[in-house]
C-alpha cells in the first residue's frame, strides 16, 4: 500500500460519493415530474381541488421542492427515511421488512453465478475452440439475447403450470420449512442465475483470451508450462481487472433482474415494494428505494475500480 | 570450433527440408520456410541472419517443436538428439521446453509476465519439470544473475518486471532460459530492443555464459555486426530459403553470395558529401531553449516530467541536422514540438524568420505546409483503408487545392519522386512491403511542398539493405527540392551518412553540436565517443577488444 494507491482509492470513493448527490437530485426531481401526487392518490380521482391542496398542506407538498429535498436529503444522512402516507408507515420500517427478502435473493444468485459463470469462462478460454468452447459460448449468446421476464414466464408456464413441479408464486410463509423454502427459491434464482451468468461468462473468456495471445504468455508455453498453468499461472492475473469489472456489471444488472423477478414470481422484496410504491404514488417509499438500488451499484462498480487498482502490480 | 576450446563436435540438431505453411485469415497458404536444411553441432553458436519475413524466427521456434498460431509444419524433420521434433505430441513437446531446448526472447519486457515477480518466473521452468526444488532453483537463479552481472543478483528477482531496466531483463531471460541447463538455447534478436549503450553490456554478459558453459546455441538476428561477435557459424537467410552458410569469418570476411554482399555494403561508412556544395541562406527552423514535457504544469511554469530542457539548434536551409540520443533523451519529444504536436511550456519556435505559435490548431496553413513530419511507423501511419492515391491527394487538395486530373498528375508525379510506379495508386498500404510503405509516408510529407521534413527514426523499423535505399533518395530529394532535414534517429551511422550536422542529446539536454565529419576528432563529448565506439563492427574481435571507460559507461548506459 502506498501513497499513490491509496490516493487513487480516495478518488474513486469520491467519485462515488459525487455520483450518489448527482443520483439523489435525480431521483428526487424525476419524481417530482411524475403526473399526480400522494394527496390525489390518497383522495382517489374525483376529489375536488380544495380538498386536494389542503391534505397537500397538511403533508407539506406545498412548500418549494427545493426545501423538501434538502429535508429529505438531510434525513436520509441522519437514518431517516421519510413517511409513507400510504401506507400510513415509516418507509424505514418497510424496507426493512422487505430489504433482507431481497439480499437473500441477490446473495443465493451470486453464490451461484460467480463461481459458475467464471468456471465456465475460464475452461471455455482453456479449451479454446473445443466442442465445448461452442457450447458454451453458443448457450451463453441465446441467453442473454433472451429478456429475463420470457425466461420467468417460460419457466412459470413450464415448470409451474405443465409440469406442476413449483409453486408460480414465491411467497414464502414465516412458518415454512426448508422444503418449501428451497422450493420457492428455485425459479427466481434460476432466472436471475441464466439473466446474469452469460455476460458474465462471455466476459471472462474475452479477458483471458487476450491475455493467451500476449508474449509472455507464449513465453510460459516454451518453458514447457501447460496449457492449465498458461491460463492460470499467467493469463488470469493479468485479468483480474476486467473480469472483476464483467462480475459488477452482471451484479448490477441483477437489480434491475431483482425488479422483474420480484414482480412475476410476487416474491415479497424491495423491487416489488418499489413498483408497488409506483402505481400508488408513494413519493417517499419510491425515492428510498431508488436511492437505495443506486446505492448498491454504486458500492459493486467502486469495489470492482479498487479491486482493480489493487491488482496492478505497476501499483504495487 | 577453432574459436572457442569446445568439447564434442558432433551433431546436436538436424533440420531437414523443413517447410512450413502459413494460412492467412483469407484462406490463402503461404509458404514461410521453402525446405532447410542444415545441421547444429554441440558446443557451437549457429547464428540465422536475414531481414523480416526471411524465416528466421520460425526456424528458431521449430527447434523448440512450435509453430505460431496460423502455421504449421508441412514437411521435413527437425532431429534433435535424433528425435524428430515434428512428430511429437504436444505432452512430449512440453517435456523438450525449457528443458532440453529453451528460448531467450526478442523483448524481455513484454515475454516477462507483468503481474509476478521475477524470481517466480525464472524457477518456473525447475517447477515444472521438477528439475530442482525451490529452494535450489533460487540459490541456482541467484548464481546465474551473478554470472550476467546483474546488480543485486540476491534481491533483483524479488522485483516486478516494470522495476528493473530493459538491459537487466534481457539478462534475466537469459537466467530464465539457462536455469533448466538446456542441451540447445535459442537467442530470438535478444537485443534488437536496447540501446547500443545497453547491448555491449547483454552481448558481453551473453558471450561470457557461452563460453563458460561450452553452450550451444542457435542466435536469430538482423545485425550481423552483432551475431559476428558471438558465432561460430552464420546462415544467411531470405524467403524461407537458405542464401549462403559458412564460418564467420568467411561470411564477413568473404560473402560468395550477392544476397550477402549487399548486406556488408550496407555496413561500409557513407560520409555525407560536405555541405558546403549547397547553397545556404541562413536558418530555416530555430528553436531556442525550449522546455517540454509530460503532465500537468507544476507551479513554475515547467511540466511535471521534462522531456526536453532547454535546447537550441538552428536548421540551415537546404542543410540536415540529425538528432542523436538513445531511448528516452528527448529527440522525438523536440520533433513532436517542432511540429506542435506537444505545444512548448517555453521558448521559441522560429520558422523562415517567423515565430511560430505552440500549439499546431493555431498555426496558419502556410506554416503547416512549410513544415511536414514523417513518422516512424508507416504502418500505423497511413490509414488502412485509404489507396495510396487519396493519401497522398489529400494533402494536394488541402494545402494547393488541387482536384481531378491535375491531383492525379501530382500524385503520379510524387510517386515518381519516391520511386515507385504510378500504379500503385490504385493499392492499399497492405499491399505494400515496409520499405514501399516509408516512401508513400514520404511522398505524403512532399505533397504539401514543405521546406522542412520533420524525421522521425524514419528508417529504424526497416530492414538494412531497404533503410539503406530510403537514406539515398532522401539525399537525392535534398538535391532535387533543396530540402532541410531534422532527422531524428538512434543510430549514429545513420545520421552521419545523411547529415551536414549532428546533435547530440542526453537525460533532455543538449550535450553537443557538431559537423557530421568530425564524429571521431578528439574534442566531441565523451557520451558521443560512447555512443560512437559502441556500435558493433563486422570485426569478429570487436567486442572482445572493446575498451571502454566504465565510469563513463556507468554514468550513461542505462544497463
Amino acid at each position: 500500500m502506498n501513497k499513490r494507491i491509496l490516493e487513487m482509492i480516495g478518488g474513486r470513493l469520491a467519485v462515488a460519493i459525487l455520483s450518489l448527490f448527482l443520483v439523489s437530485l435525480a431521483v428526487f426531481f424525476i419524481t417530482e415530474l411524475l403526473p399526480g401526487d400522494t394527496a390525489q392518490e390518497l383522495l382517489g380521482q374525483a376529489v375536488t381541488t380544495e380538498a386536494a391542496s389542503q391534505l397537500r398542506e397538511t403533508l407539506g407538498l406545498d412548500r418549494p421542492a427545493i426545501l423538501r429535498y434538502f429535508e429529505w436529503i438531510f434525513g436520509l444522512l441522519t437514518g431517516d427515511l421519510g413517511y409513507s402516507h400510504v401506507s400510513d408507515r415509516p418507509v424505514a420500517s418497510l424496507v426493512a421488512e422487505r430489504l433482507p427478502n431481497s439480499l437473500t435473493l441477490a446473495a443465493v444468485t451470486m453464490a451461484i453465478t460467480i463461481p459458475l459463470a467464471l468456471s465456465l469462462g475460464i475452461f471455455a478460454a482453456i479449451w479454446k475452440g473445443s466442442i465445448f468452447d461452442r457450447a458454451i459460448s453458443s448457450v451463453a449468446i441465446m441467453l442473454v439475447s433472451f429478456p429475463e421476464f420470457m425466461i420467468a414466464t417460460l419457466l412459470v408456464m413450464w415448470l409451474s403450470v405443465y409440469l406442476q413441479w413449483l409453486p408460480a408464486l414465491s411467497f414464502i410463509p414465516t412458518t415454512a420449512d426448508l422444503h418449501t423454502v428451497v422450493l420457492a427459491y428455485i425459479m427466481p434464482v434460476s432466472v436471475l442465475v441464466f439473466g446474469s451468468c452469460s455476460q458474465m461468462i462471455r466476459l471472462s473468456r474475452a479477458a483471458i483470451a487476450d491475455a493467451m495471445v500476449t508474449p509472455y504468455v507464449e513465453m510460459a508455453m516454451l518453458k514447457g508450462a501447460s496449457r492449465s498453468r498458461m491460463v492460470l499461472g499467467h493469463a488470469l492475473p493479468n485479468s483480474v481487472a476486467p473480469i472483476v469489472n464483467s462480475v459488477a456489471l452482471s451484479m448490477s444488472g441483477l437489480l434491475g433482474g431483482v425488479i422483474i423477478v420480484e414482480t412475476v414470481f410476487n416474491y415479497p422484496g424491495l423491487a416489488k415494494l418499489m413498483v408497488d410504491g409506483v402505481s400508488t404514488r408513494d413519493m417517499p417509499l419510491i425515492q428510498t428505494c431508488s436511492m437505495i438500488f443506486c446505492g448498491f451499484y454504486l458500492v459493486l462498480i467502486t469495489a470492482a475500480d479498487i479491486i482493480a487498482i489493487l491488482s496492478n502490480p505497476r501499483l504495487r | 570450433m577453432t574459436k572457442y576450446p569446445k568439447t564434442a563436435g558432433e551433431t546436436l540438431v538436424s533440420i531437414e527440408d523443413l517447410r512450413v505453411t502459413a494460412t492467412t485469415d483469407s484462406g490463402r497458404t503461404i509458404e514461410i520456410l521453402k525446405g532447410v536444411s542444415f545441421d547444429v553441432r554441440r558446443g557451437e553458436v549457429l547464428a540465422l541472419i536475414g531481414e523480416s519475413g526471411s524465416g528466421k524466427t520460425t526456424i528458431a521456434l521449430s527447434l523448440l517443436a512450435y509453430a505460431r498460431a496460423g502455421c504449421h509444419f508441412s514437411g521435413g524433420h527437425v532431429l534433435f538428439d535424433g528425435v524428430d521434433l515434428i512428430t511429437l505430441d504436444e505432452g512430449a513437446r512440453r517435456k523438450l521446453r525449457g528443458n532440453k531446448v529453451s528460448y531467450v526472447p526478442q523483448s524481455a519486457a513484454a515475454s516477462f509476465n507483468p503481474s509476478k515477480k521475477i524470481m517466480d518466473q525464472v524457477v518456473e521452468v525447475a517447477e515444472i519439470h521438477g528439475i530442482l526444488d525451490k529452494a535450489s532453483a533460487r540459490d541456482k537463479a541467484i548464481g546465474l544473475f551473478r554470472s550476467l552481472s546483474l546488480p543485486s543478483p540476491e534481491t533483483i528477482g524479488d522485483r516486478y518486471p516494470h522495476q528493473v531496466s530493459g538491459g537487466q531483463l534481457q539478462r534475466l531471460a537469459a537466467a530464465m532460459a539457462l536455469l533448466g541447463d538446456p542441451e540447445l538455447v535459442v537467442f530470438d534478436e535478444p537485443t534488437t530492443a536496447l540501446d547500443v549503450t545497453t547491448q555491449i553490456e547483454v552481448l558481453r554478459a551473453f558471450k561470457s555464459a557461452i563460453l563458460d558453459r561450452g553452450m550451444t546455441g542457435v542466435y536469430v538476428s538482423h545485425d550481423l555486426a552483432v551475431v559476428a561477435q558471438i558465432s561460430d557459424r552464420i546462415i544467411v537467410l531470405k524467403d524461407g530459403e537458405i542464401q549462403e552458410a559458412g564460418k564467420t569469418e568467411q561470411i564477413v570476411g568473404a560473402p560468395a553470395h550477392p544476397y550477402t554482399q549487399a548486406l556488408i555494403s550496407a555496413f561500409e561508412p557513407v560520409e555525407a558529401e560536405a555541405a558546403g556544395s549547397r547553397l545556404t541562406k541562413g536558418a530555416v527552423l530555430e528553436m531556442r531553449d525550449v522546455v517540454a514535457g509530460y503532465g500537468n504544469m507544476k507551479s513554475d511554469g515547467k511540466p511535471h516530467i521534462i522531456a526536453v530542457d532547454g535546447v537550441s539548434f538552428a536548421l540551415q536551409r537546404g542543410h540536415s541536422l540529425g538528432v542523436i540520443g538513445e531511448s528516452g533523451c528527448g529527440k522525438s519529444t523536440l520533433l513532436r514540438v517542432a511540429a506542435g504536436l506537444l505545444p512548448a511550456a517555453s521558448g521559441a519556435c522560429v520558422l523562415d524568420g517567423k515565430d511560430l505559435r505552440p500549439q499546431v490548431s493555431a498555426r496558419s496553413k502556410d506554416e503547416l505546409r512549410k513544415m511536414q513530419i514523417v513518422f516512424q511507423l508507416a504502418d500505423t501511419a497511413l490509414n488502412p483503408a485509404q489507396t495510396v492515391g487519396n493519401i497522398i491527394g489529400r494533402p494536394l487538395t488541402f494545402y494547393h487545392g488541387m482536384k481531378g486530373e491535375t491531383r492525379d498528375k501530382q500524385v503520379i508525379e510524387l510517386l515518381d519522386m519516391v520511386r515507385m510506379p504510378a500504379q500503385f495508386r490504385h493499392r492499399l498500404p497492405r499491399e505494400l512491403s515496409g520499405g514501399q510503405r516509408q516512401r508513400i509516408n514520404l511522398a505524403r510529407a512532399l505533397a504539401a511542398k514543405p521546406d522542412v521534413l520533420l524525421c522521425d527514426e524514419i528508417t529504424s523499423a526497416l530492414d538494412t539493405v531497404v533503410a539503406a535505399k530510403v537514406l539515398e533518395l532522401l539525399k537525392e530529394l535534398q538535391r532535387e527540392l533543396h530540402l532541410s532535414y531534422l532527422f531524428v534517429s538512434h543510430d549514429i551511422h545513420t545520421v552521419r551518412s545523411l547529415c551536414d550536422e549532428v546533435m547530440v542529446m542526453f537525460g533532455g539536454k543538449k550535450l553537443e553540436t557538431f559537423a557530421a565529419a568530425d564524429l571521431h576528432a578528439e574534442a566531441r563529448h565523451p557520451y558521443t565517443k560512447l555512443l560512437a565506439s559502441s556500435l558493433p563492427t563486422l570485426d569478429p574481435g570487436w567486442l572482445d577488444n572493446l575498451k571502454q571507460d566504465p565510469e563513463l559507461v556507468r554514468k550513461f548506459a542505462h544497463a
